[in-house]
């Protein structure tokens, strides 16, 4: 019956071109060796092979979780590369140096990183397979003392501010993939915003895979001293290709107290064609903390990869903070998602909301996740949880599995839930009042995400938009 | 030329015959009554006018404007001047009222080759077309007919209809759940948008909404036909004599005019 809206919403992917360019590709598989390899040549610090060998003898001793609702075979790690590299003469240092074969792929996808060309307010950092190939704007950051670069270069350059924050908020121990990234992570964006700075334009990083049989495995570390502000946006594609690709970050949030971070994602990673063969896996571990009065939004769109798992969290440990978390996710063809987010409430006061969509289409699965605890400590905690899932046909699923921990009686957490279907008699009234049948869809599916999308900067609100074919209400003219 | 002609019209849901060779011509100016009893075909024709693709036509023709419209899929027909008042108009969550009016509206005027309005503009246009229906700006950001009262619903598809101006209006039962109130105001909204140029179908069951909008001709509708046609006088005589009368005596099966 749903089929013409199936149609409606899966469109055929558009960044799953391959650039083809030179790289230095380590040979496949995983040993102390290989971790050894990859900080070498990125020349770093002692701290940082040591940590890495830690996280990677951790790694050994654990076990790939298995408890998300999604199914998929075997991953064999010792079959991917773990450094991928694109060949350069020479260290890049700025946007005029990078290949012009680089710069064409990222204007392909719509990331223009020629200064002269950039969209007004906004500041990128673009990753392709394992390293940073240039970040623009960086004189004009640096006028307010922000840091932003990748995070090769912050461990040259600022490798204090590295070893103090590294691994303070997701540990390498945390869990598997977590584990995983801090052996072999092998670039990623770095911010550091000084105390009472308000950062004047967004930081975006672009993600970009490219090469076969290549793990990406990279890093983001922000830190918001005391009373600064930033807002930070990534997104992420990959070509076509009919084996599956591992993708394993791990992002940290610093908030120290009075700062507020925003970040937003826009995921495409390459889904997989509608038989399910290819896709990236994308198994991440994103979380921030919040220190007294800071505040951590998070705000994603998640319509790419085969396999998600992703619980973007907040560590609400000073009294008054506030933790966001505004999401949505969209699954078609053979895609599963189990994504959603953890907020953990230790301060007093502490605040937290979470607005989830799922849209469910083809025989896609999704899952929400979340957990809401409050430990004993927190007196006067509240929660907000919405949680709604829209079925597009009758051959997907959504899930819901909410957990919630109350140790503090004086804690308010509420929680709401509902389920829809995109029915042919919304379409046939819009269609009635003149609208084509991809307007209609649009319209019903940006009035469902309508509460997430106004989370969106303006920017990212435009690739969300054309993303999923969505006029965005009230935002846009 | 007639605004529209149908011909010999048959159609089917769920392969089940309900309309089994309708004969009806509307022309520009005219306000035409469809009753019926219960389960007579009169939704069904509403809509299959305007295209549901729920409904399958069988047999017969409809000419629209010198188009045939059962080629057109049913934005075009919206486009050109079909509107269909729902008799159970839909919920569009987080969808504004206000955005919603003013994307119909510009696909109306594209279609004709007009410039799109912005908001601001729109906003001014909305004005007069809110009072039409005694209705408030407020409802404008309210999302498309949810949380909305039956009277609302319904005064909310005479404000569309009010915005789009069709050349041909359908109203599917609109008098179903409201108030007299309610009634007399949704009424009033369709007296005030007659036009010479334009025609309106009622679809109704009972007479009472035809005391407010009264009809040039009434059409009584009997398992998928036209079995009697007349003036309006004959609505009068059916809420009198009941649907039987016509049931039991012998179709005359005639167009009207």
């Amino acid at each position: 019956m749903s089929s013409s809206i199936e149609t409606l919403i899966s469109r055929e992917y558009q960044h799953g071109f391959v650039t083809d360019i030179e790289s230095d590709t380590m040979p496949a598989g995983l040993s102390e060796d290989v971790v050894r390899a990859i900080s070498e040549k990125k020349s770093e610090p002692a701290f940082m092979v040591e940590w890495r060998l830690k996280a990677y003898r951790r790694w050994l001793s654990m076990k790939e979780p298995h408890w998300p609702n999604v199914t998929y075979g075997p991953i064999d790690y010792q079959a991917t590369s773990y450094y991928s590299a694109p060949k350069t003469k020479t260290p890049l240092g700025s946007i005029d140096d990078v290949d012009p074969e680089l710069l064409k792929t990222y204007a392909k996808l719509g990331i223009p990183l020629y200064e002269q060309k950039m969209l007004a307010g906004v500041a990128v950092d673009a990753i392709f397979d394992s390293v940073s190939v240039g970040t623009t704007m960086r004189e004009e950051l640096a006028k307010h003392g922000i840091i932003f670069c990748s995070f090769g270069e912050a461990l040259r350059e600022h490798p204090e501010l590295v070893e103090k924050y590294l691994g303070s908020v997701v540990p390498y121990s945390d869990n598997f993939f977590a584990a995983l990234n801090s052996a072999v992570f092998s670039d990623g964006s770095f911010v550091y915003v000084p105390k009472g700075v308000r950062c004047p334009v967004e930081l975006s990083t672009y993600f970009r895979i490219n090469s076969a049989d290549t793990g990406q495995f990279e890093r983001t570390l922000i830190i918001a001293d005391e009373g600064a502000y930033v807002s930070y946006l990534e997104g992420c594609t990959a070509p076509k290709r009919s084996t599956n690709q591992l993708h394993a970050a791990v992002v940290e949030l610093v908030a120290l107290k009075g700062a507020t971070i925003k970040y937003s994602t826009v995921q495409n990673w390459y889904a997989g064609d509608k038989e399910g063969r290819g896709g990236i896996y994308n198994f991440v571990t994103k979380r921030g903390k919040a220190a007294e009065n800071a505040k951590i939004s998070w705000t994603q769109v998640e319509t790419g990869s085969a396999i998600t798992w992703k619980y973007p969290s907040v560590i609400l440990q000073g009294d008054n903070s506030v933790g966001e978390f505004y999401s949505v996710a969209v699954v078609n063809n053979k895609q599963q998602a189990d994504t959603g987010t953890k907020m953990i409430h230790i301060g007093r006061n502490t605040k937290s909301t979470i607005v989830s969509k799922g849209i469910s289409a083809g025989e896609g699965n999704n899952s929400y996740r979340g957990r809401v605890q409050v430990l004993p400590r927190a007196t006067g905690a509240r929660n907000y949880t919405q949680c709604d899932s829209m079925l597009v046909g009758n051959r997907c699923g959504a899930h819901t599995f909410p957990y919630i921990e109350v140790g503090n009686n004086s804690a308010i957490v509420e929680h709401e839930a509902s389920t829809s279907k995109i029915g042919e008699d919304q379409i046939f009234y819009l269609k009635q009042r003149g609208l084509s049948a991809e307007q209609a869809v649009s319209m019903i599916v940006s009035g469902f995400c309508k509460e997430v999308f106004k989370e969106l900067p303006m920017e990212f609100a435009l690739e969300a938009q054309a993303l999923l074919g969505i006029t965005l209400e009230g935002s846009v003219g | 030329m007639s605004l529209i002609e149908i011909k010999d019209l048959h159609a089917t849901v769920s392969d089940k015959e309900i309309l089994k060779g309708i004969d009806l011509t509307v022309d520009a100016g005219e306000i035409h009554a469809v009753m019926g009893p219960n389960g007579s075909g009169k939704s069904t024709l509403a809509q299959v006018l305007a295209g549901n693709p729920a409904y399958e036509v069988t047999g017969g023709s409809v000419t629209y404007d010198g188009k045939d419209l059962l080629a057109l899929p049913p934005e075009e027909r919206a486009q050109h001047g079909i509107f269909l008042a729902f008799q159970y108009p839909v919920e569009i969550p987080g969808v504004s009222n206000a955005y919603f009016l003013r994307a119909a509206y510009n696909e109306v005027r594209k279609a004709h080759g007009e410039e799109e309005v912005d908001p601001l503009e729109f906003a001014d246009f909305m004005e007069e077309k809110l009072a039409l229906v005694d209705m408030d700006a407020s409802m404008l950001n309210r999302s498309v007919n949810q949380g909305f009262s039956g009277g609302e619903k319904k005064r909310n598809e005479i404000l569309q209809m009010a915005v789009l101006q069709p050349r041909l209006a359908i109203l599917d039962e609109t008098e179903s759940g409201l108030d007299i109130d309610a009634l007399r105001i949704v009424a009033d909204g369709v007296n005030k948008l007659k036009r010479p140029d334009n025609a309106t179908i009622v679809v109704t069951h009972y007479q009472r909404l035809l005391n407010y909008i009264v009809p040039d001709f009434v059409h009584v509708l009997v398992n998928g036909r036209i079995a009697k046609s007349g003036g309006k006088e004959l609505a009068l005589e059916l809420e009198d004599k009941g649907y039987d009368w016509v049931t039991s005596g012998a179709p005359v099966g005639a167009g009207a005019a």
